[in-house]
């Protein structure tokens, strides 16, 4: 608060007390106990409205709120800029709430601190737990099934972008991932564009329409030069750098030719956000182990 | 009010003589009764678990044979009104027997009046005790009220929480003084509030605080049941030789609220009858009839006939009916499976590699039965559609809740756009117990 702004709030508060202080003794001064007091109203010949004082113990409740709001205004924050004696805060009161919520996910978590990724998916406490912190953090995008959608990744498949190891899902989901896959139209015009689509698509064994012997010749070369840099010479991706198999059915951004052309174009960006800083190590390995169990049949979820 | 009212009297406390007769052994019976049931059901089991439970950290509430979950709710709304009219319904008919037989605050403080007769004495020897100077004596009946009121109180306390905190373990934990936080401020605070009410506000709640005694003029009329002086026999009083009043005040004396009843009906009344038991055995004892007193209506004072049937009471009466079997209907045909269905919100549909389209619904199975079911999912309203999920079978324990994720799934190109469906879960061992949803389906455009 500007100080200006300070000093009119305090004054204002104190003036407030003052004049309900103010309030109470103006009003019993002078009473007559002895006998009835009206206001002289009058309706209906003979209904009248009495004067009467404030029953004893609401005067005290009124006097015993002033002193609460005086003690109140010593302790904590009311008084301008002043900040009380207890040095209390919204956002200290939003510390010591926040640090006893960490200390009982702490506590909740303790058991599976030290387990590896393997023992983790096969503890049923330990993947009902994950299962709520999936659908808390990861089924907004992944789906509620884990079977994600259109530009989110199916997790319960075996085809995985960045690889299916214990690591390397540990660290999508710790660090998370950047797919950028470059647009391609400016660089290979329309009919380049369809040439390397029908390519691709010859790759998973599916025939784009009619094409010529010299039109996937030339959908192969520009591959070769532009795409195979990524997705291998054979189509088959490269986990290291998360670019995808094209030779199998899985079409992340869509199957269809349309679908696929548009990719080509315009290319596609995806991000997976990093999680560890947000939930910390035991919560990230559960979710992995959870994934992990997911796309393996041996242990089926719970 | 008196012509010179003194502002800020304090309350005079109020001695109510002992009476015998008819309506108190009915008074007595009553709280006996009621009392009884307080104390005693709490105790009663049923399937293994306390028959009259409120678990409010699990919100389940177990009534005998019926578990109610918080959906219920509008139960516990419909029961009230049901009481609320049915508090009409008989004020109209009978005046204030609510306030006189059946009320806590009257039966509690019933109690509290009857320690303190067993301690300090009748009436005369209370307001003597009490007018006295501080003895050895009067310390040692007041000690003795005290210890009554307050062992009472905190029985009374621990009975009320032991609706809420299974009673065996409360009362378990209160000998070992192993009592939570929260259990014992609980049990200290309806300790309180007994003793308060009971011992030290009295008559001021039903006069100052009870919002009831405010309002009964609206549903009083002439042939009201209430408790009468008959004026025109009684007056002038004190003239012996014919069946007058006496002016023994002993129906004053008699009066838990402490007013004289032959200045009319007032709102301080609550119907006890206290001062009809009084009036009947002076009456008795020198030899006139009773009923100076009694249970009348205006109109019979007045000479006119009675009638309980008008249209006060029959349309009362018939509201009353109404929502009685429409809240016993309500509970009869209640059905113990509910389903909650909710869309998921990253995407519309998805599309499989077949052409087929899925939708993605996270389920949820409420089964409120005592026993435990399994249930199948299915459809209607929506062509050819398979429900899918990790199981094909749900099996949900008794009272539980069980969130499951289904997809369910159509051949390609069937629908466009959004359809409405409901979505169905059918115990396997009953086919009774289904419950439905209605939900949404979205397929391309």
């Amino acid at each position: 608060m500007k100080p200006i702004v300070a000093l009119f709030v305090g004054i204002a508060v104190l003036v407030n007390i003052a004049a309900a202080l103010w309030l109470i003794w103006w009003t019993s001064r002078g009473v007559d106990k002895s006998s009835v007091q009206e206001t002289t109203h009058v309706w209906d010949d003979d209904l009248t409205e009495y004067n009467n004082p404030l029953p004893r113990w609401w005067l005290w409740l009124f006097i015993l709120s002033i002193v609460f709001g005086l003690g109140y205004l010593v302790l904590y924050p009311g008084l301008g800029n002043f900040r009380g004696l207890l040095g209390w805060s919204a956002v200290s009161q939003y510390r010591a709430d926040d640090a006893a919520a960490q200390q009982l996910l702490e506590r909740r978590f303790a058991p599976f601190k030290e387990e590896s990724l393997r023992d983790l998916s096969k503890n049923p406490a330990a993947m009902s737990t994950a299962k709520n912190l999936f659908a808390l953090n990861c089924s907004a995008c992944h789906g509620s099934d884990a079977r994600g959608a259109k530009g989110f990744p199916n997790l319960t498949d075996r085809d995985w972008l960045w690889g299916g190891s214990e690591p390397a899902v540990y660290q999508s989901i710790s660090q998370g991932r950047d797919n950028i896959m470059p647009a391609w139209g400016p660089v290979l015009g329309s009919e380049g564009v369809e040439q390397v689509v029908s390519y691709v698509l010859s790759l998973s064994g599916r025939e784009a329409k009619a094409a010529s012997a010299d039109w996937m010749a030339a959908g192969k070369a520009h591959f070769t030069t532009l795409c195979a840099a990524c997705h291998g010479a054979d189509g088959k991706g490269n986990q290291a750098i998360g670019a995808p198999n094209l030779t199998d059915s899985i079409w992340l951004h869509g199957g269809s030719i349309e679908d696929i052309r548009q990719t080509v174009t315009y290319g596609r960006n995806n991000h997976m956000p990093a999680h560890l800083e947000r939930l910390g190590d035991t919560r990230v390995r559960l979710l992995a182990a959870y994934v992990l169990s997911l796309s393996q049949p041996a242990t089926p979820p719970p | 009010m008196t012509t010179a009212p003194v502002l800020y009297a304090a309350q005079q406390k109020v001695y109510p003589r002992e009476v015998s007769g008819h309506f108190a052994r009915l008074r007595i019976a009553a709280a006996i009764m009621l009392l009884g049931l307080f104390y005693g059901v709490p105790w009663l089991h049923w399937n293994g678990r306390q028959a009259l439970l409120f678990d409010l950290p699990a919100r389940k509430f177990y009534i005998f044979g019926l578990t109610l979950f918080p959906q219920d709710f509008y139960l516990l709304a419909w029961l009230l009104i049901v009481a609320a009219v049915s508090l009409f319904f008989f004020t109209a008919l009978a005046g204030r027997l609510w306030c006189g037989y059946a009320c806590p605050q009257t039966v509690w403080t019933e109690v509290f009046v009857w320690m303190e007769r067993l301690t300090e004495g009748n009436r005369s020897q209370q307001i003597k005790t009490d007018l006295g100077p501080w003895t050895l004596r009067k310390l040692a009946r007041k000690t003795g009220k005290q210890t009554l009121w307050i062992v009472f109180s905190g029985f009374t306390g621990a009975t009320f929480v032991g609706y809420f905190s299974p009673i065996g373990g409360l009362a378990e934990r209160i000998a070992t003084a192993g009592l939570s936080f929260w259990e014992g401020f609980w049990v200290l605070f309806y300790a309180a509030a007994t003793y308060g009410n009971a011992g030290f506000m009295r008559e001021q709640v039903c006069k100052y605080m009870c919002p009831y005694a405010r309002f009964q003029s609206a549903m009083f009329d002439r042939d009201t049941l209430i408790i009468t002086y008959d004026a025109a026999r009684g007056e002038p009083r004190g003239v012996r030789g014919r069946d007058n009043c006496i002016d023994c005040t002993l129906c004053v004396q008699a009066c838990p609220t402490g007013i004289d009843i032959r200045n009319g009906l007032q709102f301080d009344c609550i119907a006890c009858a206290a001062c009809i038991d009084a009036c009947d055995a002076v009456m008795t004892k020198i030899g006139s009839p009773t009923g100076l007193v009694r249970y009348s209506t205006q109109s019979e004072i007045d000479g006119v006939p009675r009638r309980i049937l008008r249209p006060r009471t029959l349309i009362y009466a018939s509201i009353l009916m109404l929502l009685v079997s429409g809240f016993v209907y309500a509970v009869a045909h209640r059905s113990p499976v509910a389903l909650d269905v909710i869309r998921d919100r990253n995407t519309l549909y998805r599309e499989l590699d077949d052409g087929r389209i899925e939708n993605v619904f996270t389920v949820r199975i409420i089964n409120k039965d005592q026993h435990a079911h399994t249930f199948r999912l299915y459809t209607s309203g929506l062509q050819n559609a398979v429900v899918d999920s990790d199981s094909p079978a749900q099996q949900v324990d008794a009272e539980e809740v069980k969130t499951v994720v289904v997809r369910v799934r159509i051949p390609p190109a069937q629908e466009h756009g959004g359809r409405q469906f409901t979505l169905l879960a059918r115990a396997s061992d009953d086919p009774k117990l289904t419950a439905a949803s209605p939900a949404r389906f979205f397929a391309k455009p």
